[in-house]
């Protein structure tokens, strides 16, 4: 196996995007993407076994995309990798069950990886930019999770500081967008809604971030109080017959979101002592985070990495891209045994390593 | 050589050789659950104990169903994707036709599987066409039938022959075309076998119809509800 740069394919079926990515080392070939997200619109949110359903069917002409975008044979991969977890497990399953068997088809070795620490390992492919420094704090944010984590070996150190209690800030966004009358996803919805609106028209509540939230919850999230505040805001001013000033609102709600996120990251690089800031997920298409982060990030002397969005969004580059990283490592392929884990602590990073053979 | 899985019950991969149907290894795990657990641990073995490598395997065939939806599609995944790597046809099979294989009897008879929230999968057969069960209707899902309208349960033993299953047969008072109830005995199948998927697949290809079956056979559509309006918060 060429351990320097290595060709990797990874197959990432966490939530609702089916993900074939395919690189050589720090090297992207190819990043393709099958999602059901519109299967999902009229649910308000992903069902997963809708999600399941469609992970079966996207990802043989997925793999046969890739493959032909990458240029390359499948016989001449070093290895497979898969997502393990956290995800949906049902989803999880299929590229489980998939990576397992072409992994044996070709002879490969294969490495069962973390979803979340796929999230930071995407940066790593980034074209065009200079290698990842070590240590930074890594921001996540998607429909699925939203976590804050310290990170100072990509490989072998991943430290989560604080998630969500309750809905994921992707989450909050399409329960408030559906609370607004608008379509799924919500995301880019409250941004079209909130054109034109004043973010400081309604102060919204900061969840989790009062004093005596921080010694507990310090780096932790809550969406779920915010989205009602909203939705009792909305419900006083139609009983009272007055105008709900939707650009106003989802404004002023996207400001809290985007407040509380960007409010607790950099706090985590002060307390940490690391000048650096990484993002990541879906959410982070969301422009007005983009901005708040990187412009209150450079009054603290934060440096902000901000990877391409569809290396953002859930794919199978990053899961390839975090096994390339430990294949270089030296670390030895997974086991056939493992299976997914739908709350996989961050802390593994990869899932049933093979006991080395000592001699 | 025809490597075959099975995820709608258990976990079963085999390796058959098409041209003398021999069933050269299978691989068996009986759980319910944990089908993403085993699965590369069974393709490993079948394909050991065969003394096969994947270069050998010229077509994947696979039980497409019915079976509870989770574990159905793992054997699914695994089969489409081995195929994929090795750029090999993938043969689907109905996995009720794999225990109908097994019963060998010209006479009607049906086979049922558990498809659990109290519902069964069944399929009915009479004769067969090219050594292929000759499936007159089914798979659908009927309710399953109340303990005391079963007569006459009792258990029979399997050939014992690798490529067994039926664990039970019983013949109902009463069958009920309209309901969709089982027709004629009644086999209760509690696992299906690969080998017999395998099987199934070289006399598919052997007589030129390898059927058309694009998506699992769920039975059943996703549990999801549809939102209704937005609730109030305010008291
Ligand atoms: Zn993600």
């Amino acid at each position: 196996m060429n351990r320097t740069d290595p060709l990797v394919l990874g197959i990432e079926t966490s939530c609702d995007e089916t993900g074939i990515g395919i690189v050589r080392g720090r090297t992207l070939l190819s990043n393709t993407i099958a999602s059901s997200m519109d299967e999902h619109a009229r649910y308000g949110g992903v069902v997963p076994e809708v999600a399941a359903r469609a992970h079966l069917e996207a990802l043989q002409p997925a793999i046969e995309r890739a493959v032909a975008e990458a240029g390359v044979r499948l016989d001449d991969l070093d290895a497979v990798a898969v997502t393990s977890g956290p995800g949906l497990a049902g989803a999880l399953m299929v590229g489980v069950g998939a990576a397992k068997a072409l992994a044996l088809a070709l002879g490969k070795p294969l490495y069962a990886v973390n979803h979340l620490v796929g999230h930071i390992a995407a940066d790593i492919v980034a074209p065009d930019t200079d290698p990842l420094e070590y240590p930074t704090i890594a921001l996540l944010v998607s429909g699925g999770h939203t976590s804050l984590l310290h990170v100072r070996d990509l490989t072998s150190d991943v430290e989560l500081l604080g998630e969500t209690i309750d809905d994921a800030a992707g989450e909050a966004f399409d329960k408030v967008a559906r609370i607004l009358g608008l379509p799924y996803p919500g995301g880019p919805q409250i941004d079209r809604a909130a054109e034109g609106g004043d973010p400081a028209a309604i102060r919204f509540p900061r969840g989790l971030s009062r004093a005596s939230d921080l010694e507990r919850h310090r780096f932790d999230f809550s969406f779920s109080g915010l989205k009602t505040s909203v939705a009792r805001w909305i419900e006083q001013r139609e009983q009272a017959s007055e105008v709900v000033p939707l650009a106003d609102v989802a404004a002023s709600f996207r400001e809290a979101v985007v407040d509380v996120l960007v409010t607790k990251a950099l706090d985590a690089c002060e307390t940490r002592g690391v000048p650096r800031l990484l993002l990541g997920g879906g959410v982070i298409a969301n422009r007005r985070l983009r901005e708040v982060a990187l412009a209150r990030a450079e009054e603290r002397g934060v440096t902000v990495r901000i990877p391409p969005l569809s290396l953002c969004t859930d794919n199978g580059a990053m899961i390839a891209a975090l096994a390339a990283q430990l294949i270089a490592s030296g670390r030895d392929p997974s086991t056939l045994a493992f299976g997914a884990d739908s709350t996989l602590p961050v802390t593994e990073i990869q899932v049933a390593e093979r006991e080395a053979v000592t001699a | 050589m025809i490597l075959a899985i099975d995820s709608s019950l258990g976990s079963s991969v085999a390796v058959v050789d098409p041209a003398t149907e021999d069933v050269c290894a299978q691989a068996d795990s009986e759980g319910t659950r944990g089908h993403a657990e085993v699965i590369g641990t069974l393709l490993e073995r079948a394909l050991a104990e065969a003394g096969a490598v994947p270069a050998d395997i010229t077509h994947v065939a696979v039980g497409m169903g019915p079976g509870p939806f989770t574990g159905l599609r793992i054997g699914i995944a695994a089969a489409r994707a081995f195929a994929t790597g090795r750029g090999i046809p993938v043969v689907p099979v109905v996995s009720h036709d794999a225990a109908a294989l097994e019963r060998q009897t010209d006479g009607r008879f049906s086979v049922v599987t558990d498809a659990r929230r109290r519902e069964n999968a069944v399929s009915t057969y009479e004769g067969s066409d090219d050594g292929i069960p000759r499936r007159v209707s089914g798979p659908v899902l009927v309710p399953q039938p109340r303990a005391e309208d079963l007569t006459n349960t009792r258990d029979s033993e399997g050939s014992g022959e690798g490529v067994s299953t039926p664990a039970r047969t019983q013949n109902l008072s009463a069958p009920d075309p309209a309901a969709g109830a089982p027709l004629g005995e009644v086999v209760h199948a509690r696992s299906i076998a690969a080998g017999a998927i395998g099987i199934l697949a070289a006399r598919m290809l052997r007589a030129g119809r390898i059927p058309e079956i694009g998506e699992p056979l769920y039975l059943r559509a996703p549990d999801a509800k549809l939102p209704g309006p937005v609730k109030r918060v305010s008291t």
